[in-house]
């Protein structure tokens, strides 16, 4: 039998990462993500691997960007304040084609908000969050369990595409603590790196940039990467889907809220209406296929966020008006509870 | 007849973008030489900084990366944790690492990081068209002190002396690219550098003073003797802290 173990979010992501053969981690602290970087400080050196407590996030992430060139599974966490500092070289990461995980235990905003749940950073995560056209590969999960799961998928996605990947969950997801049983019998698929920096014994030197400074050049290696963003739109799109087939009204959420849309279509007995709901499990690449075929037969899609209404623009790209797409959301701090969401429903006037 | 003088192994046969009289070719031509006389050549990974040193990589023949303006010490330190055994150095400016990446020095110094860095302190900001740098010299003219550099832009940034206090540095040293003299020294202590990390001593920095005529506004000889009757007032020659001699 596999052991379960009860942990928080932010220890499950700490621990999977470890069997994911992760062994250079560099953070700095910030709620609601301590529990992760006070994990691995303990746990890193147990497996013989690299713990930096580095002296910012910048300096963090750059740190992440020496390993992940150098061949390593490598990674970094933090909240909100602390993903905004990292953007430039997050950039430079997808500019330069490295990759890497990102932790993102959400807190309010803006400023510095609040170290309550919040999901106000999924445009940051989804559409780019620093300079340049650019993508990174976003997985939100809703238990102890799947962060744990998310994580350990995160790396091989990563290397596949040689291109950084964020876990985005919350204050909640991060500090929950649930059992999770870790899948050790996985095998990790890490890719071969024929272009890292090992030192050039025997091959030509290999550099890692993301400067194009040549008139030309940068158009063509764009287009490079934006057919790599196709090949991932194409393959790695995650979704849970919960009874949306034939729904009168479906529920798009993920993370937090997706947990909270679970109990309401648990509890709701609507007459001869179904409710349904699509949970987005991968934020880019979006499932705005699924979301497209839902939006042929539902009477209504209500996207239910933490947050003033950022998903939902994805939601009604994907609907393209083809049904009414509604909106409830709580913001700094606030989180919808099922009554709330049940009285947006029962306003439709199904 | 015997060659006495050739390209090092470690550079490439490529023309570089320096202007005339610039110091970055010297240095660099330098640390070519001494990764050579390492035989270090296969196992040396560089980083290159945002400024004129820019497009180093496509100058040296050897493995190397380039960082975000002023976090090389930051991507060394990554990839030194990964590869302890690789010679890992960092090649900043004096705009890189005394202004946006003062931070990332220090603690890389204070941690003691078994890197070496060539911090080439050229008094002004080259790339972006010669702005005052941390470590451009009182009443010094640049583009953002028309007037001359005055105590209300603060002062010259001394970065030897700075990280020389802290415990975690092992060799700090600065010398000058102004003359044929001081080009043999700051060979010599480049090489010092080097060996700091080869024998695992800890963080080691060694910095140029090197010449920018174009923002210094001079012909390229004139900015030698900028160097040693101005900059070196400000920025002393000499060895600020050696693991070996336990000068500190
Ligand atoms: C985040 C960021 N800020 C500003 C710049 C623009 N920039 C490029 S190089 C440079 C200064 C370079 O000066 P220095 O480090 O002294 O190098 P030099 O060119 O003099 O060798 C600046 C401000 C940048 N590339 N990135
Ligand atoms: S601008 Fe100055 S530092 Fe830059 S290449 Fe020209 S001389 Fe060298
Ligand atoms: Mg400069």
């Amino acid at each position: 039998m596999e052991t379960k173990h009860l942990l928080t979010g932010n220890e499950a992501a700490a621990e999977a990462a470890i069997i994911a053969g992760c062994r250079y981690y560099y953070g700095y602290p910030i709620t609601p993500q301590n529990e992760l970087i006070n994990y691995l400080a303990t746990r890193m050196p147990q497996v013989g691997g690299t713990f930096i407590q580095a002296e910012s996030e910048l300096a963090a992430i750059n740190m992440v960007y020496g390993s992940a060139a150098a061949g390593a599974r490598t990674m970094t966490s933090s909240s909100s304040p602390g993903i905004s500092l990292k953007q430039e070289c997050i950039s430079y990461m997808a500019g330069s084609e490295l990759p890497c995980l990102i932790v993102n235990m959400q807190r309010g905003g803006p400023g510095l908000g609040d170290i309550s749940t919040s999901q106000a950073d999924y445009f940051q995560a989804v559409k780019g969050g620093g300079h340049g056209d650019y993508r990174i590969i976003v997985l939100a999960p809703s238990t102890v369990q799947e962060t744990a799961d998310l994580v350990y998928d995160a790396f091989d996605i990563a290397d596949k595409y040689r291109n950084p990947v964020m876990v985005l969950g919350d204050a909640q997801i991060g500090q929950l603590m649930e059992p999770v049983v870790f899948h050790k019998e996985r095998k990790n698929n890490v890719a071969d790196k024929p272009w890292a920096l090992t030192g050039s014994k025997g091959r030509k030197k290999n550099i890692v940039k993301s400067f194009y400074p040549v008139k030309g050049e940068l158009e063509v290696f764009n287009k490079k990467l934006q057919e790599k963003y196709k090949r991932i739109e194409d393959n790695e799109v995650l979704f849970e889907d919960l009874n949306t087939n034939g729904a009168d009204v479906v529920l798009v959420a993920y993370g937090t809220t997706s947990r909270i849309c679970k109990d309401v279509i648990n509890k709701y007995e609507s007459g001869n209406h179904q409710l349904g709901m699509l949970r987005p499990i991968s934020l880019w690449p979006f499932p705005t296929k699924k979301i497209r075929e839902i939006s042929e037969s539902a009477k209504a899609i209500i996207t239910i966020e933490m947050s003033a209404g950022q998903m939902v623009e994805d939601v009604r790209l994907a609907v393209e008006g083809r049904c009414p797409v509604h909106f409830y959301g709580r913001t700094g701090g606030g989180i919808p509870t099922p009554k709330e969401i049940l009285k947006k429903i029962d306003e439709l006037g199904f | 007849m015997e060659k006495i003088f050739t390209r090092p192994e470690s550079l490439l046969d490529v023309p570089t973008h320096y202007c005339a009289g610039c110091g970055h070719g010297v240095v660099q031509r330098l640390i070519a030489e001494v990764i050579d006389s390492l035989g270090a050549r296969e196992k040396t990974i560089g980083i290159a900084p945002v400024g004129c040193a820019v497009l180093a990589y496509n100058y040296f023949d050897f493995d190397m990366s380039e960082a975000p303006h002023g976090r090389p010490p930051a991507v060394a330190t990554g990839i030194k944790r990964v590869h302890p055994e690789n010679l890992v150095f960092a090649y900043q400016g004096d705009g890189d690492l005394a202004a946006i990446g003062i931070a990332e020095i220090i603690h890389t110094a204070n941690r003691g990081e078994n890197i070496t860095v060539i911090f080439v302190n050229n008094a002004v900001y080259g790339m972006t068209n010669g702005q005052m740098a941390p470590t451009s010299i009182m009443n010094q003219k640049t583009i953002t002190t028309p007037q001359g550099r005055t105590s209300s832009e603060g002062y010259p940034l001394k970065v030897c002396e700075l990280l020389s206090v802290l415990d975690g540095s092992s060799f700090l040293a600065r010398v000058s690219t102004s003359t044929p003299e001081n080009i043999r020294l700051t060979k010599k202590t480049i090489l010092k550098g080097f060996t700091t990390q080869i024998e695992k001593k800890g963080f080691a920095l060694v910095e140029v003073l090197s010449a920018c005529p174009v923002y210094l506004r001079m012909e390229p000889e004139e900015s030698l003797k900028f160097i040693d009757n101005e900059m070196t007032k400000t920025f002393p020659l000499g060895v600020f802290k050696d693991w070996e001699t336990n000068n500190s």
